[in-house]
């Protein structure tokens, strides 16, 4: 996804000059050839991620699209006050595209981790949030945030699913479960293969999201609505239980259960290993997932 | 216009002020960068009511967003807003709080308050403008001007900005820093040493002189972006 992205950028820059790219340092290989092409509108400020963000504003003020860049704890929570202040507050828009995601950097050690990024942009009104699970939908969501004008984070991670699903706004149903299921379950991104294999045995109906926020509260709520329970069950990339608010005002109207899993909160994991070792520490293997899916649906 | 017509003048500017109240804490701030407004407004910048959304107007960015009320008197002064605004200050429904909104007050560059904000966004800003090759009627660059406190010189985002804007070469970008000794632990050598050792060319002059404060903003600066440290001391 992250060569996805390079490339993306890489074109925009060529085809329309209101792009820029905002870095920090990372990454700033994969962009040369574009900096020596266009130098004022790739701008490399150095590892100062508060300017980064702060120099994004200001371009966006000046009637450019940024897209800025780095991991995800120095993307969004490091300047997490620019976020708010020097692009919303501004009314302002950007392209934030962060990689590293939760625990991407496994080996990096918690400093270079970010399970709470999605969460954390949460507390913030008006921004679209992009949940690649392929590196063609990366592709696709890149190209359509670049055109426009909003505020815009695109999570990168460094595992994707087998095949890739078309970049839609909406919930993409995979499996319709019977009038008699035991629910609906919600992947998130990366998440999906797992999911469908987790869920394989189960009669539920399984939808995918590559865009959490704004989220599909009517499309979710119409798959409830035809299912035989409404049980539902989140499992997202990045801490557990972060749309939980979005499926309790989606169903806001009818008595429901839901489960969220993902990274989980009680803990601090000082671990270092494989992204699959963290997967499985955090229940998000597939049979982690399998086992909290029957358990969660009473099957 | 009519508001144009009366207390239009430098010597109206304290009638200005004094439709708004309430905020005596940041009246020391309002009060030290009044002449620089001033200044700025009447002689320096390119940009009127009538120019106020031309993607080709200087820009003024006031990061020193508490105490605005000497901002708000000289945009009313200029025409940007209506003068009877001023009496809202504050209220649920003005579009004056007692830190500048720019989707609410005409004219007003960016949302400031909180501090460390306005200086990166001027150096994005500056650096959007060149890379679109935006030009005034008369074939210069716009100027980006922010206006610092040398309090605020403490946060790091702005020395992040200073180093940046001097490497980048962003000379269409002029910082005012109104030094009037308010930061906690003082800056050795000097404001203008933080910003000439990055490669800014750097002026000072007294904060109440305006043909001063006109001279260092106006003299061409071939090096660099410039910063000028407007001294002023507090109760004059």
């Amino acid at each position: 996804m992250r060569q996805a992205f390079a490339e993306t950028v890489g074109a925009a820059l060529d085809d329309d000059p209101r792009t820029a790219l905002v870095l920090a340092v990372i990454s700033g290989d994969m962009f040369r050839r574009s900096a020596a092409r266009h130098p004022g509108r790739v701008i490399d400020v150095g590892i100062r991620e508060q300017a980064m963000i702060g120099v994004a504003g200001g371009l966006a003020l000046a009637g450019m699209r940024p897209v800025v860049h780095s991991y995800a704890p120095f993307l969004v929570e490091r300047p997490f006050e620019q976020v708010k202040l020097d692009l919303g507050h501004q009314d302002v828009g950007a392209v934030l595209v962060g990689i590293g995601g939760s625990y991407d950097a496994s080996t990096a050690g918690r400093t270079h981790h970010a399970p709470g990024d999605v969460a954390l942009l949460d507390t913030l009104p008006g921004w679209t949030v992009h949940v690649p699970g392929h590196h063609e939908e990366a592709r696709d969501l890149l190209r359509a945030a670049i055109a426009r004008d909003d505020r815009v984070y695109v999570r990168l991670s460094a595992t994707g699913n087998r095949t890739s699903m078309p970049a839609s706004p909406r919930l993409t149903v995979l499996r319709t479960g019977s009038a008699r299921s035991a629910g609906v379950v919600v992947a998130v991104g990366p998440m999906l293969d797992r999911v469908l294999d987790a869920t394989a045995g189960l009669d539920v109906t399984v939808a995918y999201a590559s865009t959490v926020r704004p989220f599909d509260r009517d499309g979710l709520s119409r798959l409830v609505g035809a299912a035989g329970s409404a049980d539902v069950l989140v499992v997202e990339p990045y801490l557990r239980g972060t749309s939980a608010h979005e499926v309790a005002e989606a169903l806001a109207d009818r008595r429901h259960r839901q489960l969220g899993l993902g990274v989980g909160r009680d803990e601090e994991l000082r671990s270092y290993g494989t992204p699959a070792d963290h997967d499985r520490a955090h229940g998000l293997d597939t049979e982690g997932l399998a086992k909290a899916a029957r358990d969660f649906f009473l099957v | 216009m009519s508001t144009r017509a009366v207390l239009s003048r430098y010597a109206d500017l304290p009638t200005l002020i004094g439709l708004m109240e309430g905020d005596e804490k940041h009246s020391a701030a309002a009060h030290t960068t009044l002449d620089v407004l001033w200044v700025l407004y009447d002689r320096v910048l390119a940009v009127s009511p009538e120019t106020a959304e031309d993607p080709a107007r200087d820009r003024f960015l006031l990061s020193k967003g508490h105490g605005p009320a000497a901002y708000y008197a000289v945009l009313a002064a200029k025409g940007f807003l209506d003068v009877p605004t001023l009496r809202t200050w504050a209220a649920f429904d003005s579009p004056l709080g007692h830190h500048p909104d720019r989707v609410l007050v005409p004219g007003v560059e960016i949302g400031s308050g909180s501090l460390g904000h306005g200086l990166p966004l001027a150096l994005g800003t500056a650096l959007g403008l060149r890379a679109r090759d935006v030009r005034r009627a008369d074939g210069a660059e716009p100027r980006v001007v922010v206006l610092v406190g040398d309090g605020e010189l403490d946060e790091g985002s702005n020395h992040e900005a200073i180093a940046a804007a001097g490497r980048l070469g962003a000379d269409n970008l002029t910082v005012v820093a109104v030094d009037n000794r308010s930061a906690r632990h003082g800056w050795p050598g000097g404001i203008a040493a933080r910003f000439a050792v990055e490669g800014w060319e750097t002026r000072e002059a007294d904060g109440r002189d305006q043909d001063a404060l006109h001279d260092a903003l106006t003299r061409p600066h071939p090096r660099g972006p410039l910063a000028v440290v407007a001294r002023v001391r507090v109760g004059t």
